[in-house]
């Protein structure tokens, strides 16, 4: 029941270039994209994505890496494992 | 995606802004394959075990943490009741034994470690004497060492040698620790009816029922219930319940998911989750603050038994159907000093002694972390402990006390404990004496509750 997906937020101030430098860090982690949701509520910027981990070394990797982009653009942005989510919303 | 945007995002509330935890990941580890020839070979013996059980317990829980985005506040051991360990020793190695045990906890990084206990509820054997006899300078020697007492069951009545003999014991402890403000007995529970497989400090112990090792998890999340019946200000109590329960539906199932991930990882039996609100001193992680939501003007006012009866059994039937196991104390914590809700109840005026010992007869615990002036007298301390024992004796179930004299203090001061113990405000004790009780002696029996086969 392993799962090696996991769900990237993204939340903050809506500017130019925010899913490209998401997606150029998960790039460079071979961390492929399964679902992408984007929407601005009130003035913030709202991602959420559905992303393969099976061809990445460590969580942790990514997760320091996406902190940087994080601080770089101003943004809070999470990575969490999916299971987690099924489990608390669907039975 | 299959999961909704929404869905994803209440999530994220949960953990950010309404301080959702998992309270305690707790170790259980069976200590009875270290009893030796002589006592210094058993400590020897119980170091090595729990150091090298619990050796990677920190860093498993900590990765975890990080993978689901769900803070673990507390990473705990629980051992072998360790008056089963002393049979034949001295006092001196029960001193020794418990700082064999803060050692090992320093050293596998757990905040605490539980077990130094005894289970006396009906009588008095040679090893729980000499840790009874041990418990004040055991208790303010060490850090980390939790211990418990079992004083009464429903199966077999209060042990009133036992129950007398724990007021001069905790005074005691308050003394040795007077410059601390008599924090030893922040580390010490009696209790009535106790469980085997309790995560939460200070009263956890691995029983002798339990597999060798196992970990039990406690969930947390009073945050997350007051925030979602924020959202429903106008819903009525039945509503109310069931907003409850299907939080702690949703909390419990992802401390589920994390605990058998945890066991997974560190090779041991998953073994239960307590389902218990177990709230901190965090802005509104507070089980009185739900209260004073539902509709109190002050917890402890007429009402407030009423609506904690109501909330725990939510929160009961919300968890029951989110986890396969389920177990530990399971209900909701009401210490006076983590609970800032409570704290303001208590300077308020609104919530007294009395008023807490009724609202133990439908919550989970106890008397918990009541700060009571120091120069209070033993024997109404023990009335105090024998109260709660026959609370929780009748009603078939766990009920403690976890009471703190603090030297020098007087009703109405206020008591800094520091950490995640908090502050307290001192309350007094009943001004009329128990003495008279205590020096009779011997044993309350059992009630007609217990013959029931």
């Amino acid at each position: 029941m392993e799962s090696n997906r996991a769900v990237i937020s993204v939340v903050g101030k809506d500017q130019v270039g925010i899913i490209a430098d998401v997606t150029a860090v998960l790039k460079e982690h071979q961390i492929n994209v399964l679902d992408i949701s984007q929407t601005i509520l009130q003035d913030f910027f709202t991602m959420m994505m559905l992303v393969d981990l099976s061809r990445t070394a460590s969580m942790q990797e990514i997760e320091a890496a996406l902190e940087q982009t994080a601080a770089n653009l101003g943004l809070t942005i999470h990575i969490q494992r999916e299971d987690l989510f099924k489990h608390m919303h669907r039975i | 995606m299959n999961i909704g945007f929404n869905e994803i995002q209440e999530t994220i509330r949960m953990v950010r802004m309404e301080e959702l935890d998992i309270r305690t990941i707790t170790l259980g580890i069976n200590l009875m394959d270290c009893a030796g020839d002589t006592q210094e070979a058993m400590r020897t013996k119980v170091y090595n075990k729990i150091t090298s059980s619990a050796a990677t317990l920190t860093q498993t829980a900590e990765d975890i943490s990080q993978e689901y985005g769900i803070p673990i506040a507390n990473k705990r051991i629980s051992v072998t009741p360790c008056s089963l360990l002393l049979g034949g020793a001295t006092k001196e190695d029960a001193i020794k034994l418990a700082e064999t045990l803060d050692a090992a906890a320093r050293d596998t990084g757990v905040d605490f470690i539980g077990g130094f206990s005894a289970m006396v509820h009906k009588g008095i054997s040679s090893g729980d004497a000499i840790l009874l006899e041990a418990l004040p300078e055991a208790l303010s020697m060490t850090e980390r060492v939790c211990a418990s007492v079992s004083a009464a069951t429903t199966k077999a009545g209060i042990n009133m040698d036992a129950v007398s003999r724990l007021g001069h014991i905790i005074k005691r402890a308050a003394e040795l620790t007077a410059d601390n403000n008599g924090l030893a007995n922040a580390k010490f529970v009696v209790f009535c009816n106790p469980v085997e497989d309790n995560p939460f400090m200070a009263g956890a112990f691995h029983g002798t029922g339990e597999a060798d090792k196992v970990l039990n998890v406690g969930v947390s999340g009073p945050g997350v219930v007051l925030h979602a019946l924020k959202r429903h200000p106008d819903a009525d109590l039945g509503e109310v319940s069931d907003i409850i329960k299907r939080t702690a539906f949703k909390i419990t199932r992802a401390g589920e998911l994390m605990a058998r991930e945890a066991a997974d990882r560190l090779n041991v039996p998953f073994g239960i989750m307590d389902l218990s609100l177990a709230p901190t001193n965090a802005a509104n992680d507070s089980v009185a603050e739900i209260l004073e939501e539902i509709g109190l003007e002050r917890v402890g006012t007429h009402g407030t038994i009423a609506a904690l009866a109501m909330m725990n059994d939510a929160v009961k039937k919300g968890g029951a159907m989110a986890s396969s196991y389920v177990g530990g104390l399971s209900g909701a914590f009401i210490p006076v000093s983590e609970d800032n809700g409570m704290i303001k109840g208590v300077q308020d005026g609104a919530l007294s002694l009395d008023k807490l010992e009724g609202m133990t007869s439908v919550c989970s615990v106890g008397l918990d972390m009541i700060a009571v002036p120091g120069h209070v007298e033993a024997a109404s301390l023990s009335g105090l402990i024998a109260d709660e024992m026959a609370i929780g004796m009748i009603n078939k179930k766990t009920t403690a006390v976890r009471v703190i004299p603090v030297p020098g203090a007087n009703e109405g001061d206020m008591i800094e404990f520091g950490g995640l113990l908090g502050r307290a405000p001192v309350m007094g004790l009943n001004p009329y004496k128990s003495d008279k009780m205590m020096q009779r002696g011997g044993r309350i029996p059992a009630p007609l509750q217990s013959l029931i086969n």
